[in-house]
Parts: structure tokens; C-alpha cells; sequence
């Protein structure tokens, strides 16, 4: 599966994106953008997982539910075990999210288009309502959390930044190996023809359920990083229903075509939400809102369609 | 028995005004196969519009008598002027798109729409209580109640029995049912779908901002009340059925009564029994309880 995995075009992109950004924050750039950049990779987790799905034509429209669960597991553990080593963290909300997706994965895997996106909403609204009234974990204030160590040291946030980066590359390139696999294949093929794929001898469910868990994962993650990133978890803006929309509206603005694209549309995302804010905080929402409406007439594909077009990067393959 | 009929008393408000603004999330649903996410800006925008009317009444002194009137006119004007504007200038632009971009356009417009309520009327909650005062209280079986809130469920009936009549009955309601059981069979058929939206989509708006502007008098009106309703109204709509009249009716009534019990008996659970229902009903009838069987097309 991750045979020549480097010599990716994508995988090099990604790679080169991500020390360029790396480069550029810790010497040139202001530190508040070197915050936007590790709330947008953060995201960006999430946003990937919700891209494979994309893939498969299925819409989560509670994706929240594993970002705010991944959140809630780091802050948990250093509530009670007083877990605040960084790869723990990592690794806890990842393993946590997996396993309810897991779980979950085998209703959900029966269920398409409306019905899909409803469940997952109606799965993650239930850990709202719970989260929201849990005297213990904070109800809707949430609760704090400490800024995060790397095996037993103090981190600042430049390293931090670097270690979500890495975090961030990791994932990615686990992805495209994935998707460059037969079963990642499948993906598009399920989209196009569930009952060909049937009749090929692959079970569509099996398919359905391991993207699903991939992405809960890597929704759980984000969230982690998310939390351990901004130091404060609370239901509204984690697990409410309002979160998972945001989530599909930057998957929808990064648009599908490469692992690289979720980042720099998240990343996109914290800077039209720090401008709009900066510039007109009664309005941001809208802004918002009204960058959603412009993506969904006037460029369908996302901002990678767009990237695209400017590189001619798609071109280049099919000239012979 | 005390403790039932608080239940059953406050369940049936809640399902009420619930009703009010589900029936017409389920109405568009029905007919135009969108799941408006934007209904919430017209049970928002209802309440915020039939709050500064209240306000103005009494500020200028004038009759009591108007509360009603600006109550209905408030929630008539916001449905037809908002509903004609995302109707004609975003959605009949989608209409061939995947249900899910449509979904999350209605989302972009609740969220323009969000703002632009604190950019008119500001942050400060407004308080438009005298409409509730006016009516005083009522003792029902040891149950003190405000008499308005009452009248909500009266409210919730006239709409319900206005809504079976006028699909029933009307020859704008059976041209609305064959467009909700068969859209193509329909355009074939000579009739104007686009005509139908337009009515439908004004319609279903003018419920969601009803809902809103009556419920004004009896809470807080105060930027972000709508966030909860949009998915409270949802879960109505995925249990009764989508696009299901009856189903609205149940779905509400469920809702409310569970959601009335569970706050006397376990708050904590206030809102996780309603999510629940709505995922045990998805997982075992997604289709909804009450909704039309849907005949297999090839």
C-alpha cells in the first residue's frame, strides 16, 4: 500500500506545502497567523475525512459528533488521569473516535443520501444533548485544558505548530495511500454504481464502513489537536449541529481532488473568519454565509477546481 | 396525576408551537424535496419582527386589541418577503443540484440572515410580554398556566385543521399533493411547478415565521433562539416522515410531550430523549412513522 508512496506527485506537494508553511511561519510571518494555520490544519483533518465520504456521494451532517468526541476524550483524560503528553493526546482522540465510528459504522453503513446525513445529525445532536446538560463535564461552558507536553517536556506553541504539522503530513500520506489502493478505487466506483461494484465481487457496506470509520477517525483527531490547539472544549462550538455544518461547507469549499486541498481550504476558512471578524464583528456569520452561497454558484469544484486551472496542474498527465 | 398533567399541559404547548413551524418545514420538504435549514431565519426573523411591533403598540399607547393583528400581520409579511427572496433569487437557481448542496445553500442563507437580525434590531433581547400579560393566568386542574400559552395549542388546532382542509378540499391543495406524490407525472400533466414552489416555499415560510411571532410574548427574544429550534423542527419532520402532514402532527406531539417529561423527571436529558427518538426511528423506519409508502422507481 505505501510502496513508492514518495514519489507521489500529490504526497510531494503536500510535503513541500507543508515545510514552505513551516518555513515561512516561524520566520517571516506575524505569530497570530501561525494560529490560524494550526486551527486550519486541525480542521483540515476533519475536512479530509469528510472529502472521502464526499467521494462516495454520502454527506455527514454530523461529522461534529466525532471532532467534539475526539475533544472530549483529550479533556477527559486530563481530568482524570491527568494524560497531557501530546502524543497521547493524539492518540487517544483518534483511537476514541475510531472506536464509536466503529460502533456506529454498522447502522449508518446501510444508510444513503437524506437519510444518512439525518442519522449521523440525529447521532451527534444525542452527545450534544448530553454534553450540554452534564453538570460534571461543564455543561455548555466546556472545560479547560492545559496547554500540552511532548514526553514529559514543556511545548511551546511553535512546537506544537510543528508537531500538528507533522501529525497533519502523516495522516495525509495514510490517506492517499489508501485512496491510490484498490479499495480507495473503489470509492468513486460505489459513487458511479453501487450494484456493478456488488456484482464485482466487493461488498459495498464492508467499503462504506472502513471510509466511515477512516474519516471518524480523522474527525476524532481533529478535534484533539483542535482542543489541545485552542486549550478550551465546549459543546457549542465541538459537537453542536451548527460545527458539523461548518465542517461540510469547508468541504465543500476545498473541493475533492487532492489530499492537499482540505488543508488549504480550512486554512482559507480561519482567515476569512479572522478578517470578517477583525473587519465587521456583527457580520461575520454572514460573510461567512455569503462565501458559501459565491463557492456553491460560482465554483462548484472548490478552491482546488480553481488552484487547478491556475497550474494547469491536471493537464500535464494527459498530454503525451 | 398532577405530575401527568403537567406533562401532558406544558408537552402540548411545546407541541404546538413545534407544529406550527415543523408542518411547514415538512410541507416544502414535501413538495420541493429540499431540507430548508433556512426555516429557522423565519421563525427567527417572525418572532424578532412580531416583538418590535408588540413593542411599538404599547410604546405608542395604543389598543390591546392590536397585539393579534400584529402578531399575524408581522408573521405574513416576514414569510412572504423573505420566502420570495430565497425562493426566487437562490433556490430556483439549484433546483437541479444535489439535495446536499441545496441543503448547505439554505445553511449559508440562515447564517446571512442570523446576522443580519442583530445588524437591525441589535444584540440587546427583546422582552414582548404584554401580549401574555393581557390575557392573565387560568387555574387548570391545580395547574397555574398563562392564558396565551394556551391559546397556542388552539393556535396549533386552526392550523392543523386549515392545513387538512386546504389539502383536502382545495384544488390548490390536491394540485400540492399530486406535485408532493409525483413531480414529473405532474409537469406532465399541465401543471405550473414553478408557480407551485413559489406558493409552497411563501407558505411553508409563513408558518415557520407564525411559529416564531406567536411564541414571541412567552420567552426572550435574543440573537441565536433559532439554532436549537432548525434541528429540534428536523427531528419532528425525520420522525413523523418527511414531507408527511400527519407526521408533523405526531412527530410534534412526541417531541413535546417527551421533551415536557423529561424536563420534569431527568433535565439532564432534555434533549438527548428527542435525538434519541429521532435515531431509533431512522434506524428502525428511516422512511419516518408516518410517512407515504414510496413506490419503487426504475
Amino acid at each position: 500500500m505505501f510502496t513508492g508512496i514518495f514519489k507521489d506527485t500529490s504526497v510531494r506537494i503536500l510535503i513541500t506545502f507543508m515545510i514552505v508553511l513551516c518555513v515561512l511561519s516561524s520566520l517571516v510571518l506575524p505569530d497570530w497567523m501561525q494560529n490560524n494555520f494550526m486551527y486550519g490544519l486541525s480542521r483540515g483533518l476533519a475536512i479530509l475525512g469528510l472529502m472521502l465520504l464526499w467521494r462516495t456521494n454520502l454527506v455527514s451532517f454530523g461529522h461534529a459528533l466525532y471532532y467534539g468526541f475526539g475533544a472530549y476524550a483529550v479533556a477527559l483524560c486530563q481530568k482524570y488521569f491527568g494524560i497531557t503528553d501530546i502524543l497521547l493526546r493524539f492518540a487517544i482522540a483518534v483511537i476514541a473516535a475510531g472506536i464509536l465510528g466503529f460502533c456506529l459504522g454498522f447502522i449508518l453503513r446501510k444508510y444513503r443520501e437524506i437519510f444518512f446525513a439525518m442519522l449521523s445529525l440525529a447521532f451527534s445532536m444525542v452527545l450534544y444533548g448530553l454534553l450540554a446538560k452534564a453538570e460534571f463535564l461543564g455543561s455548555t461552558d466546556g472545560m479547560s485544558i492545559s496547554p500540552s507536553t511532548l514526553l514529559g517536556m514543556e511545548l511551546t506553541r511553535q512546537y506544537l505548530f510543528y508537531l500538528i504539522t507533522f501529525f497533519v503530513i502523516c495522516a495525509a500520506i495514510s490517506i492517499q495511500a489508501y485512496l491510490r489502493s484498490t479499495l480507495g478505487h473503489l470509492t468513486t466506483a460505489i459513487q458511479d454504481n453501487e450494484i456493478r461494484v456488488e456484482y464485482l465481487g466487493y461488498s459495498v457496506q464492508k467499503a462504506i464502513h472502513i471510509k466511515y470509520v477512516m474519516s471518524a477517525c480523522l474527525a476524532g483527531g481533529a478535534g484533539g489537536l483542535m482542543a489541545a490547539s485552542l486549550g478550551q472544549v465546549d459543546p457549542d462550538s465541538m459537537v453542536n449541529w451548527n460545527v458539523s455544518g461548518e465542517l461540510v461547507f469547508i468541504t465543500i469549499m476545498s473541493g475533492w481532488g487532492n489530499i492537499l486541498a482540505p488543508f488549504i481550504g480550512a486554512i482559507i476558512f480561519e482567515f476569512i473568519r479572522t478578517y470578517a471578524f477583525e473587519w465587521a464583528p456583527q457580520a461575520w456569520a454572514a460573510i461567512v454565509g455569503g462565501t458559501l452561497l459565491a463557492i456553491i454558484f460560482f465554483f462548484p469544484g472548490g478552491i482546488w477546481s480553481v488552484i487547478e486551472k491556475v497550474f494547469n496542474y491536471g493537464k500535464k498527465k494527459n498530454v503525451k | 396525576m398532577q405530575f401527568w398533567a403537567t406533562v401532558l399541559l406544558d408537552g402540548l404547548t411545546y407541541a404546538s408551537y413545534l407544529f406550527i413551524v415543523s408542518l411547514g418545514l415538512t410541507i416544502i420538504f414535501g413538495v420541493m424535496k429540499i431540507l430548508n435549514v433556512a426555516h429557522g431565519s423565519f421563525y427567527a426573523w417572525g418572532a424578532y419582527t412580531a416583538a418590535f411591533a408588540i413593542g411599538f403598540i404599547t410604546d405608542n399607547e395604543l389598543s390591546e386589541a392590536l397585539f393579534l393583528p400584529a402578531i399575524l400581520i408581522s408573521a405574513i409579511l416576514v414569510g412572504v418577503v423573505l420566502g420570495y427572496i430565497i425562493e426566487r433569487f437562490i433556490l430556483r437557481k439549484m433546483y437541479n443540484q444535489d439535495i446536499h448542496l441545496i441543503v448547505l445553500a439554505t445553511f449559508g442563507v440562515f447564517l446571512i440572515f442570523e446576522d443580519l437580525i442583530i445588524i437591525t434590531f441589535g444584540v440587546d433581547p427583546y422582552l414582548p410580554y404584554q401580549p401574555a400579560m393581557m390575557l392573565g393566568w387560568v387555574d387548570i386542574v391545580g395547574l397555574n398556566r398563562g392564558v396565551y400559552q394556551l391559546t397556542l395549542i388552539l393556535l396549533a388546532s386552526i392550523v392543523a385543521f386549515a392545513c387538512w382542509y386546504g389539502l383536502t378540499k382545495t384544488k390548490w391543495g390536491k394540485l400540492l399533493q399530486s406535485v408532493i406524490y409525483d413531480r414529473e407525472i405532474s409537469v406532465a400533466m399541465g401543471i405550473d411547478v414553478t408557480k407551485v414552489y413559489v406558493v409552497t416555499f411563501i407558505g411553508g415560510a409563513i408558518l415557520g415565521a407564525l411559529g416564531g411571532a406567536y411564541v414571541a410574548p412567552t420567552t426572550s427574544v435574543s440573537p441565536g433562539f433559532a439554532i436549537d429550534l432548525v434541528v429540534l423542527s428536523f427531528a419532528v419532520v425525520v420522525i413523523g416522515g418527511m414531507g408527511s402532514i400527519p407526521g408533523a402532527l405526531i412527530g410534534s406531539l412526541i417531541v413535546g410531550i417527551l421533551r415536557a417529561f423529561a424536563v420534569h423527571q431527568a433535565p439532564i436529558l432534555e434533549l438527548f430523549v428527542v435525538f434519541a427518538v429521532m435515531a431509533i426511528v431512522l434506524i428502525i423506519r428511516p422512511e419516518g412513522l408516518f410517512a407515504p409508502p414510496k413506490p419503487r422507481k426504475i
